[in-house]
């Protein structure tokens, strides 16, 4: 299992934007790139990432190769209701990696 | 006009000798200009290493974290089982290494520590250099010192190298003919290829380099300005590659670590 740092605040304000952080693990290979046998090396990148709040998506990206290793993505959201923030990110192999965060809204 | 032209000649060998002698007396840094390369970033890299859910270097810590705990194989012993909780057993660890060995006789760095550990009392297969396994672990036992100064241990038995580490920081190699110290010491705070030259301390490794796209030790960055001044890189583990490490850090002292830091 790859490793995720999330930050999310705690604690907030009905109606507050805060600000969320993912990064995760993952070499994100180009498949530009050769061995020093000169074979191709495969590409395997993170393809897409979503963060949805209590089931309803609020962000959401596409990847490319271009992306360097260990992405990190930093959005705002507004803090609505109590609940869990899900982060899901997909790579070339379809496997998925998922992540959650709670949120108390005051 | 033979003699002539050999007598220019050798006046000119002798002018250039001597100018590079003078250009090889590097200046060490007094401590009060001693300053860690985390100054001369950009404010964007700055704030990527103070933010730890922004730092790729904590991935690595986290990963650490997971070896210290577990069992390297079905007999053998956790890291965690002989040492316990590394958050206190392991503050001030990486702020002393390199440390003489008396096992071996000789100065051993961080890595090399972790390595013995792991084959003479986990009996566990020994670690790449550079492998993501041993850079997480030692992430993992340097970020234990976090903040606190690098101090070189007042050991007699470490003089040796670090008298020798000194001679081949201060020495000029490879092609370009350069010495660490022609920049670290002489033109630190100047700008090469658009890069501020820092004074080269090793109080943020094992870091994150965000040219590497990856955690990265003191030697990988040792060698790889070896190669830049295209000089034939010393191998892992050598004891010139500890020597350095050894007067760097007594070089450095008083700088805080910030394992694990990110540089550009």
């Amino acid at each position: 299992m790859a490793r995720a740092l999330i930050n999310v605040p705690a604690k907030a304000k009905r109606g507050d934007i805060v600000e969320v952080k993912a990064l995760i693990a993952h070499p994100m290979e180009t498949g530009y790139r050769h061995d020093i046998k000169g074979e191709s090396i495969p590409r395997d990148i993170i393809k897409s990432f979503v963060c949805s709040y209590n089931g309803e998506d609020v962000f959401r990206a596409e990847l490319f190769p271009a992306v360097a290793a260990n992405p990190f993505i930093a959005f705002n959201v507004i803090a609505s209701e109590n609940g869990v923030l899900t982060f899901s990110w997909t790579d070339d192999h379809d496997q998925i990696e998922v992540r959650t965060a709670p949120i108390t809204v005051e | 006009m033979n003699l002539l032209r050999h007598r220019i000649g050798l006046a000119v060998a002798c002018a250039i000798s001597a100018f590079g002698m003078l250009a090889a007396r590097s200046a060490e840094i007094s401590a009060s200009e001693r300053r860690s390369g985390f100054e001369d970033m950009s404010r964007e890299t700055q704030a990527m290493q103070s933010d730890d859910s922004a730092n790729p270097g904590m991935l690595w810590v986290l990963e650490g974290e997971a070896l210290w705990n577990a069992k390297p194989g079905a007999d053998s012993h956790a890291c965690a089982d002989c040492h316990g909780d590394a958050r206190v057993r392991m503050k001030g660890v990486a702020a002393r290494y390199p440390v003489f060995d008396e096992a071996n006789a000789r100065p051993i760095d961080l890595e090399q520590r972790i390595q013995q550990c792991r084959r003479d009392r986990q009996q566990a297969r020994p670690l790449a250099w550079e492998s993501a396994e041993l850079l997480a672990l030692t992430a993992y036992v340097a970020h234990q010192s976090r903040g606190m100064p690098v101090e070189a241990p007042p050991d007699r038995r470490m003089q040796p190298a670090r008298e020798r580490g000194r001679e081949l920081f201060t020495r000029r190699e490879g092609q370009l003919n350069l010495s660490c110290g022609a920049c670290h010491d002489d033109n630190w705070g100047k700008r090469l290829a658009g890069n501020v030259v820092p004074q080269g301390h090793p109080n943020g490794y094992p870091l994150y380099r965000l040219e590497w796209q990856s955690l990265g030790s003191l030697q990988r960055r040792l060698r790889n300005c070896m190669v830049g001044v295209r000089a034939e890189p010393y191998a892992y583990g050598s004891p010139e590659l500890v020597a350095l490490e050894a007067y760097l850090m007594l070089r450095a002292g008083g700088l805080k670590l910030e394992s694990p830091a990110v540089r550009p």
